[in-house]
């Protein structure tokens, strides 16, 4: 009886031995790319997001260094409840390490509750709500790219500086139109503007006329675009056909794509100004990536900043498993990695994340350029200002996040 | 209240794209009963037809509007020659299937090929610009989309409930064979019904494409909306689904302006109320 406890004993040692021996070298590694594959926000993030981590995951060189890298892609159909469905299966099933992309807040929120259950790696780049890293942040996730507060902060606050103290909101009627509307409308408060109303449409709304009547009745200054994607290029466009802009009123895109303007055309976009924190023409690095990206492109599109946001966080995210020297299939233990190590790539430049998971870079205010100054087929825009990311995103001493209080 | 007469002003606007779909949908129906859930593809497909025509061709938005049409007028022909035409006197399911399908494909393909967020398409020069009413600012493209619509809508219930060629095919649907015995080629009508249908949901796409985005699914997420109006304006008629059109989009302009919360589901909360009370729809016979 003492020898077979002894043995038994012997055995589970050796089985913990080889276990650990095992973590140590386990250098397989599986990514899912959780997009929206076919509706309005595919051209932002959808397949291109799929292509930029698998770029990523070449141009890390890991590869050649034993690492076996896989990335399959899904389609949340923007619909939370399938976004998590699929979560869930990657997780038990397909033994997926890393969900990234992600657009579209509601399902962005869904998704951030079931990756922090199964203890996996979240790098959203695609969703806009800063409630990512704030009232519902989570050990498990990263935000990169942009978020509400910046767009708020950036774009909000230099219109309202420049004299649109009266706003009125068009509103998609969803999580990310909310967090942006809310995020908006305290800056204006704050720098001693008013909301004067607004109204809330569903998402995916093919005519606007009814609500940019509503908006121009307002005799507000400013009309802001709290949505996203096909909801705003046909809000512009429809506001120049019902005079507008040209009627003294004007309108602020809080959120606007690369893909948004290609949509929309120069000719109605022009002098449109907004914030992005990527842009395929700021500098050689950018352009070099851009030309790559667009070539393996079937419409030859340049990369938006969510893409690029994607690229840049699986980039940081294997920085963090190659200096672990192995994948240990933790999530909190690769993403504390990730916060512990600056962040630092050809797209974003220099940066940090934040304990509360937040990603810290520059932004850009641009301004659409005139056709007569476009000299190419993605030649749009012009560079305005620069906002230091300190600056730009929400200062820990404001944020609502849990995992500050430790 | 003048809000009011904007807003209704322009439902009426959205109700020409509705009623020159529904129509569309109604004749192909009424005439060859078949359920086409290709109709929005093929909307999507005029809206393309005209950003190839003017970037490719240097073609301009009024010779679009007639070309367009005819030539995905042709491509819906073909589609019934080589394909539907085997599923007549099968039940409408074969149909429905046959043409959902159809549709999912045409959009996959412009879909890999252009992407999901569009193509700029802008409004010709002679319409450019608009009037101020008092009430509203209404840009004269939109005037022009719902006279323009009118006249197309009340053309085609003149072409079949008056003419003797709308008798020939009205005629053919109810008895083919006697109407062959007359020597009237059925077939070769049917085919031509068939493309009249699909040319008119490709003229909606025309005139949509400067207002909307000209993207794949364009006619994905009007489509629902388009069928919920055919079946409360009766599946098959004509003048119906003009009318129905119509009101449906005044009624969900004012949704907008009252309760825009809702405005996507307010014709779907119709649909059923009407079918409870009257399931052959407004103007339907019994089938």
């Amino acid at each position: 009886m003492k020898k077979s406890i002894a043995s038994l004993l012997l055995g589970t040692a050796l089985a913990v031995a080889t276990a650990g021996a095992a973590f140590a070298q386990d250098k397989t590694v599986k990514i899912g790319a959780l997009s929206d594959q076919s509706g309005l926000y595919a051209d932002l993030g959808g397949p291109g997001s799929t292509l930029a981590a698998q770029m990523a995951v070449d141009d890390s060189g890991l590869a050649a260094k034993g690492w076996k890298i896989d990335i399959i892609s899904g389609d949340h159909q923007n619909k939370p409840d399938i976004g998590t469905a699929i979560a869930r299966q990657w997780f038990d099933v397909d033994k997926v390490d890393i969900i990234v992309d992600v657009p579209n807040s509601g399902v962005a929120l869904a998704v951030n509750n079931v990756v922090k259950e199964k203890n996996g790696v979240y790098i959203n780049s695609g969703a806009a709500t800063s409630d990512l890293t704030n009232a519902q942040c989570s050990p498990n996730t990263v935000h990169w790219t942009y978020d509400t507060y910046m767009l708020a902060h950036t774009t909000g606050q230099a219109l309202v500086k420049a004299g649109g103290d009266t706003w009125f909101f068009l509103t998609a009627d969803y999580a990310f139109g909310a967090a942006l509307e809310r995020d908006t409308t305290a800056v204006i408060t704050a720098n001693g503007g008013k909301v004067v109303g607004g109204v809330k449409h569903p998402l995916n709304t093919p005519d606007f006329s009814s609500f940019l009547l509503q908006a121009q009745a307002s005799k507000a200054k400013i009309i802001g675009l709290a949505n996203a994607g096909g909801d705003t290029t046909n809000t512009i466009k429809q506001a120049a056909e019902f005079g507008i802009v040209k009627g003294g009123q004007k309108l602020a895109a809080l959120l606007l794509f690369l893909t948004d303007v290609k949509a929309i055309g120069l000719e109605t976009a022009q002098g449109l100004n907004f914030t992005e924190t990527f842009y395929w023409d700021l500098n050689d690095q950018t352009r070099a990536f851009s030309k790559k990206f667009s070539e393996k492109m079937k419409n030859g599109a340049m990369p938006t900043m969510v893409q690029a946001g994607v690229y840049a966080g699986v980039r940081h995210y294997l920085k963090a498993l190659e200096a672990l020297g192995g994948n240990p299939h933790d999530g909190v233990k690769v993403v504390d990695k990730m916060k512990s190590m600056p962040t630092e790539d050809d797209l974003f430049g220099k940066g940090e994340i934040q304990p509360n998971g937040r990603t810290i870079h520059n932004a850009y205010l641009f301004e659409v350029k005139k056709p007569s100054e476009s000299k190419g087929p993605w030649d749009f825009y012009k560079l305005v200002g620069t906002v230091p990311g300190d600056q730009a995103f929400t200062p820990l001493s404001e944020s609502k996040c849990a995992l500050l209080k430790k | 209240m003048q809000a009011l007469y904007a807003q209704l002003l322009v439902g009426l606007i959205n109700g020409s794209f509705y009623a020159l779909l529904s129509l569309g949908l109604a004749v192909i129906f009424g005439m060859l009963n078949i359920i086409n859930f290709a109709h929005g593809a093929l909307y999507m497909m005029g809206a393309f037809m005209a950003y190839f025509l003017l970037n490719l061709g240097g073609i301009n938005y009024w010779w679009a509007l007639l070309l367009a049409p005819i030539i995905v007028g042709i491509f819906g022909m073909i589609l019934e020659r080589t394909m539907l035409k085997f599923l007549t006197g099968l039940d409408h399911l074969y149909g429905l299937l046959l043409t959902f399908g159809i549709a999912l494909i045409v959009q996959g393909v412009f879909q890999n090929y252009f992407g999901s967020s569009g193509l700029p398409y802008s409004i010709p020069d002679q319409l450019k610009g608009g009037v101020n009413l008092g009430f509203m600012f209404l840009p004269i493209y939109r005037g022009w989309v719902v006279i323009f619509s009118l006249v197309v809508c009340l053309a085609t219930w003149f072409l079949i409930e008056k003419t003797r060629l709308g008798a020939y095919l009205r005629a053919a649907t109810e008895n083919p064979t006697l109407v062959r015995a007359f020597g009237i080629n059925v077939p070769r009508m049917i085919t031509l019904t068939y493309g009249l249908g699909v040319g008119l949901a490709a003229l909606a796409g025309v005139l949509s494409a400067p207002i909307n985005q000209v993207r794949p699914l364009m006619g994905a997420d009007l489509i629902i909306v388009v069928f919920a109006v055919v079946v409360i304006g009766g599946m098959g008629s004509i003048m119906g689904s003009i009318i129905t059109g119509f009101a449906l989009g005044v009624i969900e302009g004012l949704t907008k302006y009252f309760y825009p919360e809702a405005s996507n589901t307010v014709v779907f909360v119709l649909m059923v109320l009407v079918l409870l009370v009257k399931p052959t729809g407004l103007t339907g016979r019994a089938a």
